[in-house]
């Protein structure tokens, strides 16, 4: 994709990452922290006391086999987990200080702050510019036709996909490919202007150009946003993150810089993990 | 630590009109559902409430008690008892309710002895035996049957199907219990068929499967193991139905005769309980006793109905039950 | 018979069933339209009856019918619509409420429809039209009387449990994950119900539409009582007007005239006009439903 990009080796990995991850290791103060979150579902546990914090324009990444409890802790990161019946939460996540689980915090408010992309690519079933416009429309986030039309613009430029769109916008989103869906997806996340974006395994469902187009398109959107991955493609994690998270049945079991924890995980279930052995 | 309970949307703290917004949209919705809920209720309390002079109110009693309108009374002479009459625009009119019953028993009965094994052998027929592309045009046909208006229905049977059965059958009337039942039955078959096909359907592929495997051949595995697992089902569609054909009123109207007899024949006309309201209630006087009699009738017909969908809804319940528990 | 011999047979009976249905259904509709074809003109349909109903028209039959499903449509639909909003997108499934709901909807669809014309006299006509007359009209009888108002409030009463069950299933049909990216972008539940999920189950909304519609043109019973008139020379024109209906001009030409061989002919056209509207509505209703299956949305 972009050749200017040098790689190095992750031994233990068998994959060539992108030296673009973790350049250093931030130094600021977390933009989201996760205190001893647990998340229920009835009885079952599936995010078991997890802390872990989530630095400023870098890019963490949570992996770990299935059913390990990923999304269900990106869930609890701007409480989409509250839209399912029976989910308990407890805990503290920590958005710029403030707990996000305070009784009398507003979650409408919360979700634009913290975006989110899914897995399955899901525009609406409207046309690609009132599926970017959604957000801003609802949140009254605009006053005038033309600074619509320029909000638009801006968010489907960052998602990389203007220049495909520019000229049928109102068209219906449906018609789109698979991969141009997740970026519109992203564009219509980032048009509310986020400052986390969620993903939620924004790529499993995409071939593979489209999987690396989305991929570049996070290295730039890292400037403006705090992003948080979730992956079981450790080669995607190696590639992106700066920082990596391994969840094992609902607990975090490490959290390191992402060259660190893929070439010298400080846990023997790290390693088992990475080098293949079970998930 | 705090714990937050899942699905509780808390919008505190967010722009005043749209916090409103959302409470008054919300506040609608329940609304409507109390609506569905009082609807019912309106129902039974405003048809009660022209019925319940029958009960309490002397002046109606002047005219019709209680047990006149269900106990046998002595209308015609020593020579020639009349004990349930239902005459109750007369010099001396008489409210029994008999002959209704029995008219509207009669109807049903045959409505659903034609009705049931058809609609169970076809439901069978669908679920077991019929290939795909059939399958999916039985079901719009007995949608259709079920889209005819009662009135249509009542008016084949009384232009078209009465002169046809009494030449056939050669019947004294021409209108009369077997000729109504025969058009009922065209009106309870859809939702019949349709529970019970629902039920069958939805008997698990294992079960057929394993009789099969057994050596049973397809129509003893139908009879022998679907139908036995869906009767719930099928009993819960019967239920329906009867409860449908007790209601059924243009099609006994239209094609019953109308005669207040109390009799076990089932070749004379009948009157049944909703023809009766029917024919009576536009003429009478506002606040009579007749009038009132209509209403208690009406009450009556709704507590029965009530009663049967209540039972057939729980058969339903039952059913799910069951295939769930076994399946897991 | 062999035990194969056997089974054929019964699997061959309950075949024979299935060609009775279908038969008996082909039968009624083929006799209807063979003799209801003829008399049918344009006369016919925009004439209003003469000489004691032997000729003429149903045009004010049409009339009246178009406008109680319609005036119905306007109170069903939207009380239809939130019930079934409510059922799938704001009801615990455990609370009271739902249960009490569910339970009332289903007991709705089963009350024999001469017990709503009953309600609709006690209630709409009695209690509502005769305090309307003692709030607004000095006492004089004005609302307290059978209309074609109370006669279409009554049939959404009837029609409300076809329109709440149509749209039930298509807002239960639209993906969890269009609510989910709703909510993500940080809407509303009440925005993300009216701007994505209802939007999405408008065919729903219409397939319930349409069959109320088809069950209102054919229901007699309940607006016998409640505004339905015999003969009218003049159309509704005002809300407390009786009005003319389609099936209670089948009831009367076919039980009341006092020729019947004389209206025969044009009873059996009046049939036909009813019957195409309902099967017409219903076919649509059936299509679109089958299409919303096949896809999970109208597009």
């Amino acid at each position: 994709m972009n050749s200017t990009t040098s790689t190095r080796d992750f031994p233990l990995l068998k994959v060539q990452v992108s030296d673009r991850a973790s350049v250093a290791a931030p130094v600021t103060d977390p933009k989201v922290t996760v205190e001893s979150l647990t998340v229920r579902y009835g009885r079952r546990v599936a995010v078991d006391a997890v802390t872990l914090p989530i630095y400023r324009n870098l890019i963490t990444a949570i992996i770990g086999p299935s059913g390990c409890g990923k999304s269900s802790l990106l869930r609890a990161l701007n409480r989409m987990n509250d839209t399912i019946a029976g989910v308990q939460t407890s805990g503290r996540v920590l958005l710029d200080g403030q707990d996000i689980y305070t009784p009398g915090c507003d979650v409408i408010a919360l979700r634009r702050r913290v975006g989110m992309v899914f897995q399955q690519p899901n525009p609406f079933p409207k046309s690609i510019y009132d599926n970017v416009a959604f957000g801003l429309r609802i949140n009254g986030l605009v006053h005038s036709k033309a600074e619509l039309d320029e909000r638009v613009e801006r968010a489907l430029r960052q998602a990389a996909l203007w220049d495909e769109v520019k000229d049928r916008l109102d068209r219906s989103a449906l018609q789109l490919s698979g991969g141009e869906q997740q970026r519109l997806c992203i564009a219509r996340a980032l048009a509310v202007e986020p400052e986390v974006l969620l993903m939620d395994e924004p790529a499993s469902a995409l071939d593979p150009i489209s999987t690396a187009k989305i991929e570049e398109l996070m290295f730039t959107l890292k400037q403006h946003y705090t992003i948080v991955i979730v992956t079981h493609n450790m080669q995607q994690a190696a590639r992106v993150s700066d920082f990596t998270a391994f969840l094992l049945s609902g607990a975090l079991v490490e959290f390191n810089p992402t060259p660190q924890l893929f070439t010298n995980p400080a846990d023997p279930r790290t390693e088992a993990y990475i080098t293949g052995r079970f998930g | 630590m705090t714990i937050v309970e899942a699905a509780t949307f808390r919008i505190v703290g967010h722009s005043l009109r749209r916090q409103a917004m959302e409470l008054v949209v919300q506040a609608l919705i329940y609304l409507a559902a109390l609506v569905a809920i009082s609807l019912i209720l309106l129902i039974f309390v405003f048809v009660g409430r022209q019925a319940l002079p029958v009960l309490i109110s002397p002046a109606v009693h002047e005219e019709v008690t209680l047990g006149e309108l269900f106990l046998p009374q002595e209308y015609g002479t020593s020579e020639v008892p009349l004990r349930y009459v239902w005459q109750p625009v007369s010099v001396d009119p008489k409210y029994s309710l008999m002959p209704l019953f029995l008219g509207t028993l009669k109807v049903t009965l045959v409505a659903m002895l034609l009705a049931t094994p058809l609609a169970i052998l076809a439901a069978i027929y669908t679920t077991e035996f019929a290939p795909g592309w059939l399958r999916e045009t039985i079901k719009p046909v007995v949608e259709m049957l079920a889209g005819i208006p009662s009135v249509v229905l009542g008016f084949f049977a009384l232009i078209v199907l009465a002169t046809w059965m009494q030449e056939r059958f050669g019947f004294d009337y021409r209108l009369n219990a077997i000729t109504a039942g025969v058009a009922l039955a065209l009106a309870v078959l859809p939702i019949l068929y349709t529970v019970a096909e629902d039920a069958l359907g939805a008997v698990p592929r294992s079960y057929r499967q394993a009789a099969l495997a057994l050596g049973a051949s397809p129509w003893q595995t139908a009879w022998t193991v679907v139908l036995p697992s869906a009767l719930p089902g099928v009993f819960a569609g019967v239920v329906l139905g009867f409860g449908r054909a007790i209601g059924e009123t243009m099609i006994v109207l239209m094609a019953s005769g109308n005669a207040a007899i109390t009799s076990w024949e089932f070749a004379e006309p009948v009157r049944t309980l909703s023809a009766t309201i029917a024919a009576e209630l536009a003429e009478v006087v506002f606040g009579s006793p007749h009038y009132h009699v209509l209403f208690f009738i009406g009450l009556l017909l709704f507590a029965v109905t009530f009663v049967l969908n209540w039972t057939g809804a729980r058969l339903v319940d039952r059913l799910r039950r069951r295939l769930a528990g076994v399946e897991r | 018979m062999s035990l194969r011999g056997l089974d054929r047979s019964f699997i061959l009976l309950s075949g024979l069933a299935v060609l009775l249905i279908v038969t008996m259904l082909a039968i009624i509709v083929g006799n209807v339209v063979w003799h209801g074809w003829e008399p049918i003109s344009w006369e016919f349909l925009s004439g209003a009856p003469r000489m004691g109903m032997t000729e003429g028209g149903i045009f004010p039959a049409i009339f009246g019918t178009v406008l109680l499903v319609l005036l119905m449509t306007i109170f069903v639909v939207p009380l239809g619509v939130c019930v079934a909003i409510y059922f799938s997108e704001y009801a615990n499934r455990q609370s009271w409420l739902y249960r009490w709901t569910r339970q009332a909807v289903n007991n709705l669809a089963g009350v024999p429809s001469i017990v709503f014309g009953l309600f609709g006299l006690g209630f709409f006509v009695q209690f509502v039209g005769g305090w309307v007359d003692q709030q607004f009209y000095e006492g004089k009888l004005t609302y307290g009387q059978p209309a074609i108002l109370w006669a279409a409030l009554t049939m959404a009463v009837l029609t409300l449990p076809v329109v709440i069950v149509s749209v039930e299933e298509a807002l239960r049909s639209v993906p969890q994950s269009y609510r989910e990216a709703s909510y993500a972008l940080g809407a509303t539940r009440t925005q993300t119900v009216f701007r994505v999920v209802l939007p999405q189950a408008l065919a729903g909304v219409l397939t319930g539409g349409i069959l109320a519609v088809s069950r209102g043109a054919g229901e007699v019973a309940p607006i016998l009582f409640v505004g339905a008139a015999y003969y009218l020379p003049e159309l509704p024109k005002r809300l407390n007007d009786q009005f003319m209906e389609l099936g209670y001009h089948i009831y009367v030409l076919a039980t009341q005239s006092p020729d019947v061989e004389a209206t025969k002919s044009l009873l059996y056209a009046t049939v036909l006009v009813l019957l195409a509207l309902t099967f017409l509505l219903n076919l649509t209703a059936i299509t679109i439903r089958a299409r919303l299956r096949v896809t999970g949305g109208l597009r």
